[in-house]
């Protein structure tokens, strides 16, 4: 049954993840038609220019630089540590916040402005109707 | 338009009073700043009450039931916190605006040994907290710090400096949490929170409440001008766009336009000001914010905390109370408690941490999300 099938689909862990019937997972951007800045998830204005439904959706890259990063020693409880928080700038616009993985957590190993990518992965926990999600991750790019 | 003074104004110890409940703090305060002020409550024509984490729970009307239910007006502000400067701009607001001579500000926060502050989980699904980067404000204040190591290089070493310092003054400070001094290798070997912040790097989450009783020029000519502080301005922004503000909060650019119009107001520049007292709820923001406040150029702040041009006897001291990492940050009252640590000074009596001569001093605050509150402040005698 269909239902069957779709109940086994991951869920995107945020809405701006796309996840296709065919093909790659995807982030996707509202881009500003008038003002040309991008934003992550919908939204009705602009809170750059304040225009109003002027939006069109645009496919983010899959290669950026770090920007800057956090390594957190504590964190909720029950959150494993450590892991690095890193907030990452895409080629052709879009910054996102998210966990960089396959690097050490030393500040000696990792370095702002280094190539990024974005990978797509199952997150390793589920909701509570045990539905999984499907979410991203940052890795070194080389 | 009138100006607006500080008649009295004072604060309680900071520290943990799981004992007290809210409105009980902040009455204590309000006691406090209207015996400083010579009035009673009866004197006061409306109050601004400024509260976080009960900001659905009406407590400056419950402090009023604690301390004098005269009918006045009252208005409870939230504002992350930046909502004990957004309560005293309140009332400063109405003075201004000539609707009234004397009112009451108050800030209190409980916070007991609240854990880790974080941003809100969001709608539905699964945390991302660890999943997608880390909502929680040491992570969040520490990547801010990293932008300005890529920008300019500041070192691990130069963040913790803050904190020694920090630590430092509030040894003098008897409403302080902690006044115990932390050397720099203790700072550094702490426990690590979000590098490059370390447990000693993070402010205290502590109880407290401070208040203040604001006048019209009129009445303070009246009732004496000799303790009165001068509010030579008061401003508040919140956060314009800029290109990574939705996903890393700017805290840079809200203080930045915040300082130019509170200089504008007051008519001064940052030179002319004896002593700060800045948002130091992470030792990395205190060096972004000695930017932000023109207190050096650009890239120039790792050399002002290594020259120790910002420690109580430098250039510009900042922090002489121990700041929000030693004396403590109880969100809602912290705008307030960093206007009674200015006025104190002003008012040569702040004892063996007195900045000698003192006559201009600003207050700095940032509520993320983001609201920056800042008042320069003018000894009047």
């Amino acid at each position: 049954m269909a239902d069957t099938a779709a109940a086994k689909r991951p869920l995107p862990v945020v809405d701006f993840l796309k996840i296709p019937e065919q093909g790659e997972p995807y982030l996707e951007g509202q881009r500003c038609k008038e003002c040309s800045a991008i934003f992550l998830g919908a939204r009705d204005a602009c809170s750059k220019c304040g225009a109003r439904g002027r939006f069109e959706a645009k496919k983010l890259a899959k290669q950026g630089t770090l920007y800057v990063y956090s390594i957190v020693h504590r964190s909720f409880p029950g959150i494993e540590v450590p892991y690095i928080s890193a907030i990452v700038d895409l080629e052709g616009g879009g910054t996102l916040k998210g966990n960089l993985i396959n690097i050490e957590p030393d500040p000696e190993k990792i370095r702002m402005g280094m190539p990024i990518e974005v990978i797509f992965k199952i997150a390793p926990t589920k909701d509570r109707e045990g539905n999984e999600y499907l979410t991203y991750y940052f890795q070194p790019r080389h | 338009m009138s100006d607006v003074y500080v008649l009295g104004i004072d604060m309680i110890k900071f520290g943990r009073f799981p004992d007290k409940s809210v409105p009980e703090l902040g009455a204590q305060a309000a006691l406090l700043a209207l015996d400083d002020a010579g009035l009673k409550i009866q004197d006061m024509e409306a109050l601004y009450s400024g509260n976080l984490m009960q900001a659905s729970a009406m407590v400056g009307q419950r402090i009023l039931q604690e301390i004098g239910q005269t009918g006045i007006p009252v208005t409870n502000s939230a504002n992350a916190c930046a909502t004990g400067a957004t309560a005293f701009r309140e009332g400063w607001t109405a003075i201004k605006a000539g609707l009234y001579d004397l009112v009451l500000v108050i800030g209190v926060e409980q916070l007991g040994k609240t854990g880790l502050l974080g941003g809100g989980g969001g709608k539905g699904g699964i945390s991302k907290e660890g999943l997608l980067g880390s909502s929680t404000m040491p992570a969040v204040f520490a990547e801010a710090g990293m932008e300005h190591t890529r920008k300019y290089g500041t070192t691990f070493e130069q963040f913790a400096k803050v904190s020694v310092k920090n630590h430092m003054h509030s040894v003098k400070n008897p409403k302080s949490m902690y006044r115990i001094e932390t050397p720099l290798e203790m700072v550094m070997n702490a426990e690590m929170i979000a590098y490059p912040n370390t447990k000693l790097m993070c402010s205290v989450n502590v109880d407290g409440a401070a208040a203040a009783v604001l006048c019209s020029a009129r009445k303070a000519r009246e009732l004496g001008m000799a303790r009165a502080v001068r509010v030579a301005a008061s401003v508040l922004t919140s956060d314009p766009w800029t290109e990574r503000d939705l996903v890393m909060p700017d805290v840079n650019t809200c203080t930045r336009r915040a300082a130019a119009q509170a200089y504008a107001m007051a008519g001064i520049g940052p030179e002319d000001l004896d002593l700060v007292e800045l948002h130091d709820c992470f030792a990395t923001a205190e060096i972004l914010h000695y930017e932000n406040l023109g207190l050096c150029k650009d890239g120039e702040a790792g050399r002002l905390i290594d020259e120790g041009q910002t420690a109580h006897g430098g250039r510009i001291p900042v922090n002489v109370s121990g700041g929000l990492l030693s004396k403590g940050h109880p969100l809602g009252a912290t705008g307030i408690a960093n206007i009674y640590e200015i006025s104190t000074h002003l008012r040569g009596e702040a004892g063996e941490r007195q900045v000698e001569g003192a006559k201009l001093g600003l207050t700095h605050v940032i509520g993320l999300g983001s609201a920056c509150g800042i008042h320069i402040l003018e000894r009047c005698a």
